[in-house]
């Protein structure tokens, strides 16, 4: 795919503390965030941040508390400087922009979901969802059509004349994601946006974020540090620890190869039949094969195959791709593909996999 | 020749042991021995005609008093009052030609205020303030409560007094919000401003209400309203600009943070989204700020602040109980007033925005 790159990071760093230069060298001579804290007393936030993100596609920035997520997700609208590197939005670089320029930028090209919702209490949601085209200084009369246009998209048709408190967490975020929408920016950032969110109504926010995805095609940056969430909405995954990046790339891919114990750590307690697709576990071929015990999507996970083999593992399936074969699905390399690598190279549990 | 024969001061030892003594005694040297009044053990060491002798127990503390004695050149701190005292007076034409022509406004703004209170009759005065009271409370009751209170201050003849002590404090507390909310949003943009307004604002709230006074009596006349004017701002002002930089930097830092990702820039923060959501905490300054004004106009009638004050002082100087009591009582009823009414509006604030 030759996707466009929508945002480029290019060898970003953030130190906090009184001298970030001083503790940058020692970074870059490779000090660690544990010793940098302990030996000079310098919070490492950010080590050598390099990403490219897709346009019109969703990049998923995860990892634990504290392994600098939020701090990444707002260097990119510079609500946070960098100490040092390069951030670049439609090839411009954003740390050279005027404050003016700046403010245009977070108007205009990007705007933000926030995990606590943000909204301001004392306006009515109305003019919450209008934040964007009052800062602009519209009167509310002329963006009031875009707002409700919004409100009823997220599915809150109505409630515009309620204010923020009167509303429960979930129709607060669908209020935070319609204000967003508003301002008609080409870049929707989300430092957590589902997290605060109960199980249920996290699911049903994830489904309206697809539906709006397919719908605008927005680039946009999610930070989660659910493996679960990141894997059903990344097109792009970066998996952060300590500051540094593990490891980035296409979710499945990242499953099936995690490079880091980290990585395997995190993506051992998923339930694999669920994410992953049937296209990251067939074999590429466009030749027929003899005994085909049906066709499947490839998009399809493996949970419905197996629902559909009902636990037969000689079937074979004929993996089809708008209409036309694009490999084929053995079901042994399904239930292989079902246990983490690390435990399939094991002969043990391969036997008892196979 | 030293004018402590015979005597000796406790500190003596050290002037001479620094062989300071000649420019001791060279000091008042022209002046005959010493220039103040006696002191203690002066006197003592003339009674009894030899040296006073000080056990180590009674060690005098080494005050500029005691200094004095042993050294003549050391100034006694009665020159230290006087001292201040003339340094004051000193820049006080100075301080006038600034300070004069800034705080004229402040005494026309009383004249005018007292003027009207008193001039407006009161069938249309306490139905005005009865529609004051609606708009900002919203409660009926209050209404009830301010015609009550105002109907037994005319009936007791203490309207006059009432309105004025009114004007008063409307004026005051107007400039002091006007002037606090300025200076409190000052203050919480900036941990410099807020690290040297502090100190201020504890010296302004801890010194006792008379000590303003003193220096003002100097400055202005009697006659001008704004010497209590004055006096009465800055004795108020504390609360309300202490909250106004307290609410907005309460202000949760994540609607601050929405406010910047949507590029609002800190003129439409300030105003749209600061100010607003500190208002709970700036009503709650005003609240204080008009009841430190009534306290203190109370005082000021000492300086010929005119309202219930000049009865309460009636009551003391002439020893009238009953007048000092009844105006007591209109005292506390007017402040039972001013809090409800500030604290209604509060409500009000509170309730349109929870969180
Ligand atoms: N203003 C700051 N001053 C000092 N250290 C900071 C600051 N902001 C963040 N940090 C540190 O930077 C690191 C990354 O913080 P960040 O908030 O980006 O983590 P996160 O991945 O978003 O975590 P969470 O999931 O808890 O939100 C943490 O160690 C944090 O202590
Ligand atoms: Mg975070």
């Amino acid at each position: 795919m030759s996707d466009d790159i929508k945002i480029k990071i290019r060898n970003l760093y953030k130190i906090f503390g009184n001298d970030p230069e001083m503790a940058l060298e020692h970074v870059k001579n490779g000090m660690g965030k544990t010793d940098l804290l302990a030996e000079h007393n310098h919070v490492l936030g950010l080590n050598d941040i390099n990403v490219d993100m897709p346009a019109g596609k969703t990049t998923v920035i995860m990892g634990l508390s504290g392994s600098g997520k939020s701090t990444l997700i707002r260097h990119l609208n510079r609500l946070i400087d960098p100490t040092a590197g390069e951030v670049l939005v439609d090839g411009d670089d954003i740390l050279s922009y005027s404050d003016k320029q700046l403010r245009d930028l977070r108007q205009h090209r990007m705007s933000m979901v926030f995990q606590k919702f943000a909204l301001f209490p004392h306006r009515t949601v109305l003019e919450n969802t209008g934040l964007a085209p009052s800062i602009e200084g519209k009167s509310k009369k002329k963006y009031e059509d875009e707002a409700r246009k919004w409100l009823a998209r997220v599915g809150l048709e109505g409630q515009g004349e309620q204010y923020p408190h009167q509303l429960s967490g979930g129709m607060q975020q669908r209020v935070g994601i319609a204000r967003a929408l508003t301002s008609n920016s080409d870049i929707m950032l989300m430092d957590e946006a589902f997290s605060a969110l109960d199980p249920l109504i996290r699911t049903d926010m994830q489904n309206l974020l697809i539906e709006l995805q397919a719908e605008l095609q927005k680039t946009v940056v999610f930070i989660t540090h659910d493996l679960d969430e990141s894997l059903k909405l990344a097109d792009h995954l970066v998996i952060l620890k300590d500051g540094f990046i593990v490891q980035q790339g296409e979710p499945q891919h990242i499953l099936l190869n995690p490079c880091d114990p980290y990585i395997e750590d995190f993506v051992s307690d998923i339930n694999r039949a669920r994410v992953l697709r049937v296209r990251s576990v067939m074999r590429k071929t466009t030749e027929e094969m003899g005994e085909i015990s049906g066709e499947v999507d490839h998009d399809d996970n493996l949970e419905s195959l197996i629902e559909r083999s009902g636990g037969d593992t000689t079937n074979r399936y004929r993996v089809m791709k708008d209409g036309k074969q694009v490999g084929i699905l053995e079901m042994t390399d399904l239930v292989r593909s079902l246990v983490p690598q690390g435990g399939s190279s094991d002969p043990e549990a391969a036997r008892r996999a196979g | 020749m030293p004018p402590d024969e015979g005597r000796m001061a406790t500190y003596d030892f050290i002037f001479d042991k620094l062989g300071l003594r000649d420019w001791c005694d060279g000091g008042d040297g022209g002046e005959n021995g010493s220039s103040g009044p006696m002191s203690m053990a002066d006197l003592l060491g003339k009674t009894t005609g030899d040296a006073v002798e000080v056990s180590a127990w009674d060690t005098p503390f080494p005050s500029l008093d005691n200094l004095h004695d042993a050294c003549d050149a050391i100034p006694q701190s009665r020159d230290l009052t006087t001292g201040l005292e003339s340094g004051f007076l000193n820049i006080k034409d100075s301080l006038k030609v600034v300070v004069d022509p800034l705080t004229q406004p402040l005494s026309w703004a009383l004249n005018e205020m007292l003027w009207v209170m008193q001039a407006v009759p009161w069938w249309i005065m306490i139905p005005l303030l009865m529609l004051i009271t609606y708009a900002v409370g919203r409660s009926r009751k209050l209404v009830g409560l301010v015609a009550l209170c105002f109907g037994f201050l005319a009936f007791v003849d203490y309207y006059d007094y009432t309105m004025q002590t009114l004007a008063i404090i409307f004026v005051c507390a107007f400039i002091c919000v006007l002037l606090g909310v300025p200076i409190g949003i000052a203050m919480s943009r900036s941990d410099r401003t807020q690290r040297i307004m502090i100190p201020i604002l504890d010296m302004l709230q801890t010194l006792p209400p008379f000590v303003y006074l003193i220096p003002l009596i100097f400055l202005f006349s009697v006659t001008e309203p704004k010497l209590y004017g004055i006096a009465i701002i800055l004795y108020a002002i504390v609360p309300v600009v202490r909250l106004t930089d307290l609410g907005i930097r309460l202000v949760d830092q994540d609607v601050i943070e929405a406010a910047d990702a949507f590029g609002m820039t800190s003129r439409q923060k300030l105003f749209g989204v600061q100010i607003p959501l500190a208002l709970p905490n700036i009503m709650a300054g005003v609240n204080q700020t008009i009841m430190m004004s009534l306290a203190m106009v109370v005082i000021a009638s000492l300086v010929s602040a005119p309202g219930l004050g000049v009865l309460v002082l009636r009551g003391i100087r002439s020893l009238e109980l009953g007048v000092g009591l009844l105006s007591g009582l209109g005292i506390v009823l007017l402040a039972i007033i001013l809090d409800r009414v500030t604290k209604a509006a509060l409500a009000r604030i509170n309730s349109s925005q929870p969180k």
